[in-house]
């Protein structure tokens, strides 16, 4: 196959899961507001279409027509900056997720020419499979950190600045917690591969191997995301709305944006390190990915809906304190039992 | 290929000049992180994925956090100024060391002889190559490693000590 | 192998073009109308009270520093963990010194309260 005609069909590819892709996270939206309403004994969004269906497609139309409104005090490139990094940050770990074993056949013939998908690796559940696919992960969501800390600075705001402090020492704190809890999986798998690792799930899930990292893993996430219980930037009655203060229309959107994907990609992450990936009986490989997936993105609403919120210090004594011992006596341990066992 | 090397070698190169040109630090900062990311795809060109990914989670992730958390922390306004005026003097004095640094280069330069480069081993540079020689040739090196974080992590505690009590 | 970081570059740029589309359309979208108490940073209706970028406390940096080092060993014990069943004890001993050093950092600022917020 030749270098264009791969190209375009890479792009095709992702274009089609891109689309998916924002199409569940603008249904994990209603699905939060959904679930948060009958833990709350309302009803939730139920006029626009059947169910509240359309209410997504609703929003976006609001939110395109809204007045974007950039502040004069504000620094112009860099406060138009912030959500971009933000969004575009959230949108790349998903590049290297595996959500099915294949997605299409070896080849496929088209006006009687035959295409090797195969040899591309057009026909796998993911977007790239690279060698380094967590330390991929890791390095794109190490970036999202920008977004917090440029967004507050370029507001010239307070609550904003004080918001983006905030957020970033949060994300950095919880991200040597999230960063160790893997180290045993790494150890079970001998790979840094996400496709590798769940190809090593093939006979028992790591959850059961591994159930403090699993712990561990889906805390820090719920920081990382910062979400309930560890939604600290949107302490209204502290910070206003944190470093997403000063910002309107869609660029406020796409700070909403990354923080539903970063749960989408969180629990995406967790079914392949933990709960086996695309692997199980009966049906369909993509269709046990979505569903895992869907239950761990449940829990993060689920959560939302029942714990109050951490106090600032409390989050940080949770992050030092707690996981990081815990995430290091982990590896040592697994270590050891995987050498006693052989 | 080729073309793939020289553009990333030109946009780090031009973000490295912009780090240096910029009169804002935050700016500095941000034209670092654009050369951190070309630095990182010259890596994955010489098939050292390991070290590329390595390149934007240390760098780019943690250190250039640590940059502008300082930057923010000084909130420097006054230098700005200054430095946007420059005296009589530091400009001679500027153009002189520009002039002499771009002789001595050029000279250096001028002796380097290129010579294709032979095809590199197969998997080096990926994770299990560099884990392997880190964990049994290079053991002391790593070991001392953590010797030197622990005195990073005394020295940030040292320093900061009369602000935290 | 490069080919495949090839669909990680169509897709950053997908992404980038997405992303730039919707800031785009967003704003030349919608109304555009200022006034001087909208011009005001928010700060809950009240004039506000000198420079927004104030200088904040030194423990944003030290929780910063304290990362970094600890990112570093995070990115030791990767390629460690890949070859781990290789290596053994032996890899297991190197690895136990490693991270005892390091929980011997992590003691040190917890005793000395860097890790405190009042």
């Amino acid at each position: 196959m030749n270098m264009p005609l791969l190209i375009l069909l890479t792009a095709l590819k992702i274009t089609v899961i891109l689309v998916v892709f924002l199409t569940a996270i603008a249904y994990t939206v209603l699905m939060e507001r959904k679930v948060l309403g009958f833990i709350q004994l309302r009803y939730g969004p139920n006029r626009v279409g059947p169910w509240g269906l359309l209410q997504p497609l609703a929003d976006l139309v609001k939110l395109l027509f809204k007045e974007d409104f950039t502040p004069p005090m504000v620094n112009k490139v860099l406060f138009i900056m912030a959500p971009m990094i933000t969004a575009i940050t959230a949108f790349l770990p998903f590049a290297v997720i595996p959500f099915a074993s294949q997605i299409l056949p070896d080849t496929i013939t088209v006006y009687g020419q035959t295409l090797d998908l195969k040899a591309a690796g057009l026909n796998q559940g993911v977007i790239a499979d690279v060698n380094v696919g967590i330390l991929y992960v890791f390095a794109m969501s190490s970036l999202a950190v920008y977004g917090a800390v440029l967004g507050g600075w370029a507001s010239n705001s307070k609550y904003s600045l004080l918001g983006g402090l905030r957020l970033s020492a949060q994300m950095v704190s919880y991200e040597l917690a999230l960063g160790l809890s893997i180290i045993g999986v790494l150890m079970l798998a001998g790979s840094l591969s996400l496709v590798k690792i769940v190809e090593a799930q093939k006979n028992l899930w790591f959850i059961f191997l591994q159930p403090l990292g699993f712990i561990i893993f889906m805390i820090a996430a719920f920081a990382e995301c910062a979400r309930t219980p560890f939604d600290l930037i949107e302490c209204e009655n502290e910070l206003v709305a944190g470093y997403q203060t000063e910002y309107s229309s869609m660029k406020w959107a796409l700070f909403m944006l990354g923080e539903y994907c970063h749960i989408i990609v969180a629990s995406a992450l967790a079914t392949t390190l933990f709960l086996g990936g695309w692997q199980g009986p009966v049906l369909p490989p993509i269709v046990w990915f979505v569903l895992k997936t869907f239950v761990l993105v449940f829990v993060f609403i689920w959560v939302r809906g029942t714990y109050p919120r951490f106090r600032f210090d409390q989050l940080m004594y949770l992050g030092w304190k707690v996981l990081l011992p815990l995430a290091l006596l982990n590896i040592l341990v697994t270590g050891v039992v995987i050498l006693f066992l052989g | 290929m080729e073309y793939l090397f020289y553009s990333l070698a030109a946009v780090a190169l031009i973000s490295g000049a912009l780090v240096v040109f910029q009169t804002h630090p935050l700016r500095s900062a941000l034209w670092l992180i654009v050369n951190f990311f070309a630095v990182a795809g010259l890596y994955l060109l010489a098939h050292a994925e390991f070290i590329a990914a390595i390149q934007i989670i240390v760098y780019a992730g943690a250190i250039m956090v640590l940059f502008l958390f300082v930057i923010m922390l000084l909130n420097l306004r006054q230098p700005e100024e200054e430095l946007a005026r420059p005296r009589l003097g530091l400009k001679i004095a500027g153009i002189t060391v520009a002039v002499l640094s771009a002789v001595l280069i050029g000279m250096g330069l001028a002796k380097v002889v290129l010579k294709p480069v032979t095809e590199l081993p197969v998997g080096l540079g990926n994770t299990e190559s560099v884990a392997r020689l880190l964990f049994t040739d290079y053991l002391l090196p790593f070991e001392v490693t953590s010797v030197l974080l622990l005195v990073a992590i005394v020295g940030s505690v040292v320093l900061a000590k009369a602000k935290l009590r | 192998m490069l080919l495949s970081y090839l669909p990680i570059l169509i897709y950053m740029v997908i992404a980038a073009g997405l992303v730039g589309l919707i800031v785009l359309l967003s704003e030349l979208l919608g109304k555009k109308k200022h006034f001087p108490s909208k011009d005001m940073p928010y700060e809950c209706g009240m004039d506000p009270i000198g420079d927004a970028r104030s200088r904040y406390h030194v423990r944003f940096y030290v929780i910063a520093m304290f990362f970094i080092v600890f990112d570093v060993e995070a990115i030791f014990l990767y390629p460690w963990g890949v070859v781990f069943k290789q290596l053994g004890w032996f890899g297991f001993v190197e690895m136990a010194i490693f991270i005892f050093v390091l929980v011997v950092g992590l003691v040190y600022v917890w005793g000395k309260g860097a890790l405190e917020w009042e």
